[in-house]
């Protein structure tokens, strides 16, 4: 049986119950249960093709987006169940922000990326504004390499500052939650640890949740690591556990690259 | 620690409504469809209570406007329409397969970039323009050859259809063609076929039925094609005994008798009655092509 | 003993048939390039010295043996005018419907089926619908509105796929980004869907327009005249046109070979425009081509 309670940890921020997730016939989650800590980084791990997105995806819900997708269990957000019926989809994204496996920034200026998430809720005054993107870009540790060129279009950046952009615009509409879809896929090693140092630092104000398929990265920056495998859920733990003495075999062939 | 409840019902009211703007939009489209059919069948129904369905479809003779007896039989008219389109399938048929198969598999990427162009213009030339042309140029040039005393006849209405229904033809048999897998085409090299042999013998067969399409939507265009023939065809009301004879298709005979008829008259609703035979022909043959089509889409998948 | 892959007589023959093969397809496209190119040219070269200022700017005179084009044109660009401003913002927002909104059930099959169709219906059925419609039901009369509605359905299947064409270019990747950020469906497509679409949107909507004012069958029942002394000064009026002026002075013209170069004029005026239009959307086409890619 997997082990769901990690008392020795503070606050449960996000508690999974029983959560089925079918693509038409197929299932591709089975029966997950978690309870994800807060101010922590939680990492997700598996071989692809094992459900990780999926999961993932279902704590923000992106996964209403694929029509015929569907959902069984419970996801409690603060002890909201997100999947309830008087859920505010709008809400629910600025409180779970995400970043995605490939860096997406909008065909925009800098500024205006970061920006946008306030933009569409609400009316900010420029001078809020500025100060909210200044302080995000700041929290993404890009502040000073686009200083001077806001307004350039972000598309001209490089990979890995495409992706700490990414990271300040998910930030601005000041979520609780962040989580990360193999946010380093897609971009070279150097940005690689920027962006991990990144994620370390910001567990201190919000809590994390990353997939990853690089198990180094996992080791590195989480301090629980989930291990899932063909869709089910086979262990969870804290991250050192894991990865020195895995109580299932499974998980012990998985992180010493015996498959995957 | 914020909660996620909805506030209200106004958010979702509003998305609720756009969605059902747009929505509205998307469904207007079947409502056309469906109003056209009505208010034709609505139409021309008082045509077949007045003349006799009968009458309609099986006289040859189309003479609404004589004093003694008026007559209100559509067989000439649509055997000019069909002769008029077989002679433009026979000629733009080949042509159009033949410049399919040059994009898809003889052209340079760059030559390609140019001349795929230059056939999607041939599309946009008004219809009013070509006959234009069949007057002017296509009309003398076969009155020259077959020594006539005018070129205005269902041969020169076929060329110019021929032409009219080329970019269709090209257009769906070089998607049908770029449709075949390359697997197909590598194994036939494989094999040490050369590219000809390729395009013959595995290509353009893997390709048929979009190719069969191709006729049936080009030949759906010829036929509803109204300017053109109008303008180059002659539009002799007699039964058409040959491509060297003046015909009056089906098209041609509305657009000239519908300007001059009286509102709600026994001839207004029979002109409708030939525009619903006009609907219902090419509405089968696009169906038809359609559903060949979506098949092949899926065997190819 | 072992075969030899150079080139020899024994593949000769091969060679030879593709060759000749391809000779016809290359012919075959040769064929068709010059017949265009020599309607083009016959058009040019009879029309081009009817071209003047005064024939662009002014009405026929003495029974349209003389004098120029102007109402005609002005027609024409009223009436593309009306047709734009119904057939665009329907056609988009039935884009919108499909790209953005709809599921693939069966009404969305429908209604995709319904398009097709509409795309394939004759254009002067769409000419017998407006006079039903528009011109009796509707009792809007032969008039500028009714002829303006009439090509508005008919371009609507164009107007509709060029739209859903430039959705298509958009990746998913804006549309995510967006709603994770808390976008509600109408705030992403606003602000991240459309904005990168329009440019593709109006090319296509560029495109569907020419083949309209090109229109002749739709529109001579339902608002064309043959002959007006004056503009149309509201949209109730009947107004002159381009196309149905060249079928005029074409075929129904008193004095046929007087009115031939004025015909050849109104031709070339007809088909540089067409040309125009056709060559600013492939230009435009070919630069937004991979834009939004990152």
């Amino acid at each position: 049986m997997v082990n769901t309670n990690l008392k020795t940890v503070g606050q449960t921020k996000i508690l999974v119950e029983n959560l089925n997730l079918f693509y038409g016939q197929k299932q591709v989650l089975e029966n997950i249960n978690l309870s994800i800590p807060e101010n922590q980084v939680t990492a997700i791990i598996g071989p692809s093709g094992c459900g990780k997105s999926s999961f993932i995806r279902a704590l923000n819900r992106m996964n209403d987006l694929i029509p015929e997708a569907r959902i069984e269990g419970k996801i409690l957000i603060d002890e909201e169940n997100i999947y309830d019926r008087d859920i505010d989809l709008v809400a629910l994204r600025k409180k779970v922000g995400m970043v995605f496996q490939k860096p997406n920034p909008f065909p925009k200026s800098i500024f205006d990326n970061v920006a946008y998430g306030l933009k569409i809720g609400s009316n900010h005054n420029r001078a809020d504004l500025e100060k909210i993107v200044e302080k995000s870009l700041r929290q993404a540790a890009i502040w000073e390499e686009v200083k001077d060129r806001l307004n350039q279009n972000a598309l001209k950046l490089s990979g890995g500052q495409q992706q700490r952009l990414c990271i300040a615009r998910a930030l601005a509409v000041e979520p609780e939650i962040i989580l990360f879809d193999e946010p380093c896929s897609a971009i070279d090693p150097i940005a690689t640890a920027r962006v991990e140092e990144l994620i370390h630092q910001l567990k201190t104000e919000f809590t994390v949740v990353i997939v990853t398929h690089n198990m180094q990265q996992a080791a590195r920056i989480s301090d629980f690591t989930a291990f899932l495998w063909l869709g089910e859920l086979i262990e969870y733990d804290r991250t050192e556990k894991i990865f020195t003495n895995p109580a299932n075999k499974l998980t012990e062939d998985y992180v010493t690259g015996r498959f995957g | 620690m914020r909660s996620v409840k909805k506030k209200g019902i106004l958010a979702d009211l509003r998305e609720g409504l756009i969605h059902r703007l747009f929505q509205t939009s998307g469904l207007m489209v079947i409502a056309i469809l469906l109003g056209i059919i009505a208010l034709l069948l609505y139409t021309s129904v008082p045509a077949f209570r007045e003349i006799g369905l009968r009458e309609f479809l099986t006289s040859t003779r189309w003479d609404p406007t004589s004093p003694e007896k008026p007559e209100y039989g559509f067989l000439s008219m649509l055997a000019s329409t069909i002769m008029v389109t077989i002679g433009a399938m026979v000629i733009s048929f080949p042509l159009g397969v033949a410049v399919a198969s040059y994009l898809s598999d003889v052209a340079a990427p760059k030559v390609r970039e140019i001349v795929k162009p230059i056939v999607e213009l041939l599309a946009a030339i008004p219809s009013v323009v070509v006959g234009f042309i069949g007057i002017t140029l296509v009309g003398p040039l076969i009155a020259r050859v077959f020594n006539l005393s005018h070129g205005l006849n269902a041969l020169n209405g076929s060329l110019l259809l021929a032409i009219m229904a080329l970019p269709t033809i090209i257009s769906i048999s070089e998607d049908s063609l770029n449709a075949v897998p390359v697997s197909y085409v590598e194994a036939s090299l494989a094999l040490g076929a050369n590219p000809w042999e390729t395009l013959i013998k595995v290509k353009i067969p893997a390709a048929a039925s979009g190719i069969i399409a191709s006729l049936m939507l080009g030949m759906g265009r010829a036929i509803g094609e109204t300017m053109t023939v109008l303008m180059a065809t002659g539009n002799a009301r007699a039964f058409p005994s040959g491509f060297l004879q003046s015909v009056r298709t089906l098209t041609a005979n509305i657009a000239i008798e519908l300007g001059e008829v009286p509102y709600y008259s026994t001839h207004y609703y029979a002109l409708f009655a030939l525009g619903l035979v006009l609907f219902l022909i090419t509405f089968f043959i696009n169906l038809s092509a359609d559903v060949i089509l979506e098949k092949q889409k899926r065997k190819l998948q | 003993m072992k075969n030899s892959v150079r080139k020899s007589s024994k593949n000769l023959r091969g060679q030879l048939t593709q060759f000749l093969g391809f000779l016809v397809l290359r012919l075959s496209v040769c064929f068709i390039l010059f017949i265009l190119l020599y309607f083009f040219y016959d058009i040019f070269i009879n029309g081009h010295q009817t071209i003047s200022w005064e024939f662009l700017s002014q009405p026929p005179r003495k029974g349209m043996t003389e004098g120029g084009i102007f109402p005609a044109i002005f027609g024409t660009f009223l009436v593309t005018l009306i047709t734009t401003a119904i057939a665009v913002p329907l056609g988009m927002a039935a884009a919108i419907y499909l790209n953005e909104y709809a599921r693939t059930d069966r009404l969305t099959r429908l209604i995709r089926l319904s398009i097709r169709n509409l795309a394939g219906v004759p254009s002067v059925v769409y000419g017998l619908f407006g006079v039903i419609l528009f011109v009796n039901l509707l009792k809007l009369g032969t008039s500028v509105l009714s002829a303006g509605l009439t090509l508005a359905l008919l371009t609507l299947p164009w107007t509709i796929t060029a739209s859903e064409e430039a959705l298509k270019t958009v990746p998913d990747s804006y549309r995510e980004g967006a709603l994770a950020l808390g976008a509600t469906k109408w705030q992403m497509i606003r602000t991240n869907v459309l904005p990168y679409s329009l440019p593709g949107m109006l090319t296509g909507a560029i495109l569907g327009l020419a083949r309209a004012a090109g229109e002749t069958a739709p529109i001579m029942f339902t608002g064309a005249a043959f002959y007006l002394p004056f503009l149309p000064a509201s949209l109730r009026d009947q107004f002159m046109a381009l196309p149905y002026h060249l079928y005029i002075m074409a075929t129904q013209h008193h004095a046929i070979d007087k009115a031939r170069p004025l015909a050849y004029g109104t031709a070339l005026v007809l088909v540089v425009f067409v040309i125009l239009f056709n060559l600013t959307a492939v230009i435009l086409r070919s630069r937004l081509r991979g834009k939004w890619k990152n």
